[in-house]
């Protein structure tokens, strides 16, 4: 999730449960009862903020007529928000309430995000991957592999005007372990996009991987040095033709034979790029994903809207997990593109 | 500054005529050619091509390959090139080589601009069908193939930023590298590939500041292999060109036997840019002009050529 400021600012305390997609049985209602029925109340809220993204509108239903007194008692029926504190009131926990913040941001930030001019977008992604740190390698693999040399370059050049420094400078300055070589390797690529492929070449280089990978007495792949070079410089249909090579010669493929990480992200992202983004996608849509997974929905589907919509990609489940105008905007990017042309 | 002298004003189309009548009949009017493309800038250059082209409906560069030859011909075609081009026809000549041209490929990459070497390997993309990495990557290996890989990916920072903090614990790292005789290590590679030249000037000023002795002076030794040879080609490339431009056109002029290769590549490749300088740092360390040395050791249409690219008048 890319956090750029926006001057908004919401700041409203709001009552919920916790982002658990199980529904709670609630205890019976108190004797007194507020215009609203409580129950169906707190449930509803707990809906609007059990998905990703909120539910803008069920929350203005809710709250925006609710009276001091429903408020009270909304906080007082959600103990994992609010405790009571020794001076008689409902305190909040400040970590969910952030939480809760960052649940709207995601609207906002995935607006700006498609605002951007592609290579500052990808430019500003990369910055904030090397930021982040280890989890986040696979975000600059995903950009560097996935985009088009031209692309590439345009994002390296963005990068100089935004941050006043080459991404590789970075990324070496900021990456002491074994991940430095093959990630600024990939990054400064500008491969060949033509039709040409040494069909004899990709077939050794496809054998020297083989050893690489499955000689457990040498050096770990990341820093085999033809590993890095084959996957750094070579063309993406050379990589292909490789890949073909691989699975046809040793009966498994190139990704299978390769441990998580970001040899296998590189890997997959060059040879089979549709089959990375629907696992990322749907890792996102993970019941129990983390944050970081969670990240690459709106990174994904503003990145590869295009991508998705020419592959017919199924968005169910981001139907059924995702919520308010977050999803409203989601859908809206996958979906066929014909507004456009009726607007104008 | 440049040393050849183009003209502002000039007809293209009279020029490719002029070079089409210089290459019918028997034999080829040298003096012609010279006359016209000797005079004539990058972009001039470009559109006699294209004059020509309409023209004749042939290549004037395919027609020249065929009328010249030898040292003249390499020259004229590499001249009438496109600088980009012309780098990358340079790249590949160095690699190709049986024991590929390591310095010629560091040259290329640590003299140009950001923008420039971007051009070099769009260039060479579009002749070869490779790219400029994977051809370097295929043709060296071990350290030199990293430090040479890395050089030619490179898109430095262009801009006048520096943060001097870092050019200080830089150059302790460069230092530390030189002292423990671990060139190939790492950090030397990180720092010398990645960061801006602006960034890199600082941090070897603050080297000598430290150390009374340039960091070139100090990458010096009996390391064995090629890797060290090629490191300081690279950071005399990236500290002081003209200096190191200079030294290549003396060492390709003083030994027995010209060595053409550097002597044309210098000289058609700086023409355009900063030969003039080259020129008054050779004239101070030799207290002879270039010309003079370049006319002494070269021959007929060949040496020309070349005194006219350092800006003879004719």
């Amino acid at each position: 999730m890319t956090e750029i400021t926006f001057p908004v600012d919401i700041n409203i305390f709001i009552v919920f449960r916790n982002f658990s997609h199980k529904t709670q049985i609630l205890p019976p209602p108190p004797v007194k009862t507020p215009l609203m029925a409580l129950p169906s109340g707190i449930e509803a809220l707990d809906k609007a903020f059990s998905g990703i993204g909120v539910d803008e509108k069920s929350l203005i239903d809710i709250i925006a007529k609710s009276n001091d007194e429903h408020r009270t008692s909304l906080r007082k029926g959600c103990p994992k928000l609010f405790v009571e504190d020794d001076n008689g009131f409902e305190r909040s926990d400040q970590s969910c309430i952030e939480n809760l913040k960052h649940q709207f941001n995601r609207f906002r930030d995935a607006v700006v995000l498609s605002l951007l001019h592609p290579w500052e977008r990808d430019a500003r992604l990369i910055e904030e991957a090397i930021r982040k740190g280890p989890k986040s390698y696979s975000v600059i693999v995903e950009i560097a592999c996935t985009r088009s040399s031209n692309q590439l370059l345009g994002a390296r050049k963005a990068y100089h005007s935004l941050f006043d420094h080459s991404i590789e400078e970075d990324l070496a300055a900021h990456i002491k372990d074994g991940e430095r070589k093959l990630l600024v390797a990939l990054v400064s690529a500008y491969r060949y996009e033509g039709p040409n492929v040494k069909e004899a070449a990709a077939k050794s280089e496809a054998e020297i991987l083989y050893n690489a990978l499955n000689n457990a007495d040498e050096t770990k792949p990341l820093d085999h040095e033809d590993v890095v070079m084959i996957l750094a410089t070579r063309s993406k249909l050379h990589l292909q033709a490789l890949y073909q090579h691989y699975n046809k010669t040793y009966d498994k493929t190139l990704t299978q034979d390769l441990e998580e990480g970001i040899l296998k992200d590189t890997v997959e992202c060059l040879c089979t790029p549709e089959a990375y983004f629907h696992r990322v996608l749907d890792a996102a849509l993970e019941q129990d994903a983390d944050e970081e997974s969670k990240g690459a929905l709106s990174r994904v589907i503003v990145t590869q809207n295009e991508l998705l919509r020419k592959e017919g990609y199924v968005p169910n489940k981001i139907q059924d997990t995702l919520l308010g105008f977050y999803k409203d905007f989601m859908l809206g990017l996958i979906a066929s593109g014909d507004i456009q042309e009726n607007n104008s | 500054m440049a040393t050849i002298d183009a003209p502002k004003q000039v007809s293209f189309q009279q020029d490719a005529e002029v070079l089409r009548k210089a290459c019918q009949g028997w034999g080829t009017d040298d003096k012609a050619i010279i006359s016209v493309l000797g005079h004539r800038n990058a972009a001039q250059r470009k559109q006699i091509r294209l004059a020509y082209e309409q023209l004749y409906q042939e290549d004037l560069i395919k027609r020249l390959e065929s009328e010249l030859s030898g040292d003249f011909e390499r020259a004229v075609y590499r001249w009438i090139l496109e600088p980009a081009d012309r780098d990358a026809v340079l790249a590949n000549v160095a690699i190709k080589k049986l024991s590929p041209d390591n310095h010629v490929i560091a040259e290329i990459s640590c003299t140009r601009s950001p923008e420039e070497l971007l051009a070099v390997r769009r260039a060479y993309q579009a002749r070869y069908k490779h790219s400029l990495e994977e051809d370097v990557a295929a043709h060296t290996k071990g350290d030199i193939r990293t430090l040479l890989v890395a050089l030619v990916t490179a898109f430095r920072y262009d801009g006048e930023e520096i943060n001097t903090r870092l050019a200080n614990s830089e150059a302790k790292i460069l230092h530390d590298a030189v002292k423990d005789k671990k060139f190939n290590h790492e950090e030397v590679i990180r720092i010398l590939t990645t960061r801006s030249k602006m960034q890199l000037m600082v941090t070897f000023n603050r080297y000598r500041d430290d150390h009374d002795t340039s960091v070139t002076k100090h990458l010096q030794g009996d390391s064995g292999d090629e890797f060290l040879p090629v490191l300081r080609t690279s950071v005399r490339c990236l500290n002081d060109p003209k200096k190191y431009f200079e030294k290549v056109l003396r060492n390709s002029i003083r030994r027995t036997g010209t060595d053409e290769d550097a002597l044309t590549r210098v000289i058609v490749t700086r023409a355009e840019k900063d030969l003039k300088d080259i020129k008054e740092v050779y004239h101070k360390r030799n207290s002879v002009p270039l010309d003079q040395a370049v006319a002494k050791d070269t021959s007929g249409d060949y040496k020309a050529l070349l005194l006219t690219l350092l800006g003879k008048q004719d």
